[in-house]
């Protein structure tokens, strides 16, 4: 009888090209999404080999970094962002695509949306994409991990990584969420257990029933913060979610085909009794909503706690880190969470901006008003398919009702490459998934949180418990 | 991609940890298509008190004379020491572009965050862990004497302090060979163009979903 194997072990030998003695491996790349910031100097290298791409049916391309999220009848305003978009039209025009959704496009948005809900991201496939949040992907059993430009370059090249296997790593969590609990609450309570390092090295397995119960934009909320714990790929196995889901979706197969791609998509899950290098146990009842207080995603605490105080760390190194994060985010040891302030509230990004999000965003804000102390609540749909079906369900007015912005798809201020952003001393309350020092602008200090807090925070200018409204 | 073989270098400390891509080169300078000139702009936050963006006479700036950087001493540093699970975060590459840029040729630290650590490879900035009381002392040691520098021999995988004491060092096999010779690695995959194509063939013939 063959070993029983984890997931990731299934989707690794299935791709292996070759292997050398030493364990460096090629490994095939079905997917490869590209997008304007990461590319350009790949295409040009590529150029200036005089080697043509391997394989364009494998590319799905858009421009999500640099677009403006209002007025896009205006064009691009940024002389350099425009460029770097132009940049890409014109590399996608030259080399071609499977799928491209320019600026503009009715299908354009976040690659790591838009991959999902066209079924460009199918189980048991390996995807790549110069950005880290590539990991949201392997919420479909792909082994999918973000790279460097030479890596984009190397694989429109190639079709091919090389690569070592990585260890393996099961987050195993059990039991049910309390009401008001989402997906974003799990991972970064996650993080918070295992710290932005625990799983450097390996390729990170979510199961337990906790996980099982979630629906597929919950598992790439998940999966997309893997790599906030170190991890360069998140893994969920398939299993009927999964197959709902991509039932439909136009790059997914159809009909007969569709029945037998499920059969096989059925069989990427870790067998039982499959061994990991490390297996970490969380109890799923356990986990309240978190919040960020740091510049570190493991800097987290549920909503009823404080800000730690540093004087009680013992690691040195940690002890100057906590220390130098709070004067960055001017909060002061021993405040509750529930008496922070913010300035202003971001729903979007690649973590966060899926038509579950923004209903549950909306669920908080209806027939409810923006407090008058926060400045500015803005609501970035993942995609134009997203914001479409937002609008057909009326999502849009909730919003505005509620004094919130309603804007076009892209990126937006999780990273503030176009024109939303924070200014310096601004306080967020973000559904994004990165508080770093400058994240979202310079000067600008952020906190994680789910929809459904980042909502509440809007309404009541301060970290709030949703049932404790009004 | 240039090679590296061995570096007599003057050595930086930046005593911080889970120093980020964000960090090391923020955002607004990634809307560059080029792949030089970042340099200026390597850790822009923390070095300047004003603040950057694309296109500005960098020499005019202010400087942050807090930042260690900054302090004459370590003026044409190419070794960085650092602090656990450096270059976390987002997968760009301009960060070791920049780091590369300003003059680094290597770092010294504990741990590095996986996609930086693959990135600096393809780079010719080679990356070095040593255990952290090893690192300790090394910060240590550099922050007390002015000018202090290390060699590195990536051949005999060692890290030379001036007294003799030598630090080995574990590196990838297949890492080091590209990086002591400068292979381009696409052309060494594309040896194994045919096995490639076989591949390709039988994988579409099993799962032609993945291939329309």
């Amino acid at each position: 009888m063959q070993q029983a194997q984890t997931l990731y072990e299934k989707l690794w030998s299935s791709h292996v090209v070759r292997q050398d003695a030493d364990g460096t491996a090629l490994i095939y790349i079905d997917r490869h999404l590209v997008h304007e910031v990461t590319s350009p100097q790949a295409f040009e290298g590529l150029k200036l080999a005089g080697r043509k791409p391997w394989r364009v049916s494998s590319i799905v391309a858009t421009a999500d970094h640099n677009t403006p999220t209002d007025h896009w009848e205006e064009g691009i305003k940024d002389p350099i962002s425009r460029q770097q978009v132009e940049t890409l039209d014109a590399n996608i025009r030259e080399v071609g695509s499977l799928a491209y959704f320019p600026f503009k496009d009715e299908r354009q948005g976040i690659v790591h949306v838009i991959g999902p809900e066209n079924g460009a991201t199918l189980p048991g496939m390996t995807v790549v994409c110069g950005d880290s949040h590539t990991s949201t992907h392997g919420a479909f059993a792909c082994l999918a991990h973000g790279i460097g430009t030479s890596e984009v370059e190397h694989v429109l090249a190639t079709q091919c990584l090389m690569q070592k296997k990585s260890k393996t790593l099961l987050i195993q969590v059990d039991g049910d969420l309390a009401p008001g609990v989402t997906a974003k609450d799990v991972v970064l309570a996650i993080i918070g257990r295992i710290g932005t390092a625990g799983g450097t090295g390996y390729a990170m397995e979510f199961g337990g029933s906790a996980i099982r119960g979630l629906s597929m934009e919950g598992r790439m909320t998940i999966c997309n913060m893997a790599i906030e714990a170190g991890a360069r790929a998140g893994l969920i196995a398939v299993d009927e979610t999964t197959i709902e889901y991509l039932k439909g979706r136009p790059y997914a197969p159809a009909g007969e085909e569709f029945e037998r791609a499920s059969a096989y998509w059925r069989t990427l899950t870790s067998d039982a009794g499959a061994a990991y290098d490390k297996v970490v146990q969380m109890d799923a009842a356990s986990i309240r909503p978190q919040v960020t207080w740091g510049t570190s995603p493991e800097m987290v605490s549920d909503i009823n706690g404080v800000v730690p105080d540093p004087a009680a760390e013992k690691d040195p190194v940690k002890r100057e880190g906590m220390t130098r994060a709070l004067a960055y985010m001017g909060l002061e040891a021993g405040t509750p969470i529930k008496r922070i302030p913010v300035d202003r509230v971001f729903i979007g990004s690649c973590t966060n901006s899926r038509i579950e999000d923004l209903r549950a965003a909306a669920a908080v804000a209806k027939g409810r008003q923006k407090a008058d102390s926060v400045k500015q609540v803005l609501v970035v749909p993942g995609s134009g398919l997203v914001k479409r079906q937002a609008e057909s369900e009326g999502l849009d007015k909730v919003f505005v009702a509620a004094g919130f912005e309603w804007r076009e798809p892209g990126c937006s201020m999780c990273l503030a490459m176009n024109a939303d952003r924070l200014e310096s001393g601004e306080r967020c309350a973000s559904t994004s998934n990165r508080n770093f020092e400058g994240r979202q602008g310079a000067g600008g200090r952020t906190h994680l949180v789910s929809p459904a807090l980042a909502a509440a925070a809007a309404i009541a200018g301060h970290f709030a418990d949703v049932a404790e409204l009004n | 991609m240039r090679a590296f073989t061995t570096l007599d270098g003057l050595v930086a400390p930046l005593d911080r940890a889970n120093v980020d891509t964000d960090a090391i080169i923020p955002k607004q300078f990634l809307k560059s298509i080029q792949r030089s000139g970042f340099g200026p702009n390597l850790f822009d936050e923390w070095r300047y008190l004003d603040h950057g963006e694309p296109g500005m006479d960098n020499s005019t700036r202010k400087l942050n004379p807090d930042f260690v950087l900054n302090q004459s001493r370590y003026t044409g540093a190419q070794i960085l020491l650092t602090r656990d699970n450096f270059g976390c975060g987002s997968s760009r590459e301009h960060a070791p572009w920049a780091l590369d840029d300003y003059g680094f040729r290597a770092l010294i630290g504990t741990s590095y965050a996986d996609i930086f650590f693959n990135n600096c490879f393809k780079n010719g900035v080679l990356p070095i862990c040593l255990p952290a009381d090893v690192v300790d002392r090394l910060f240590a040691t550099c922050v007390a004497n002015a000018g202090y520098r290390l060699k590195i021999d990536l051949a005999a995988q060692q890290v030379i302090e001036p007294d003799g004491t030598a630090h080995g060092f574990d590196v990838d096999g297949f890492r080091k060979e590209c990086l002591l010779n400068g292979w381009d690695e696409i052309g060494l995959t594309l040896r194994h163009a045919d096995e490639i194509r076989a591949f390709e063939a039988s994988r579409k013939a099993e799962h032609p979903y993945y291939f329309r």
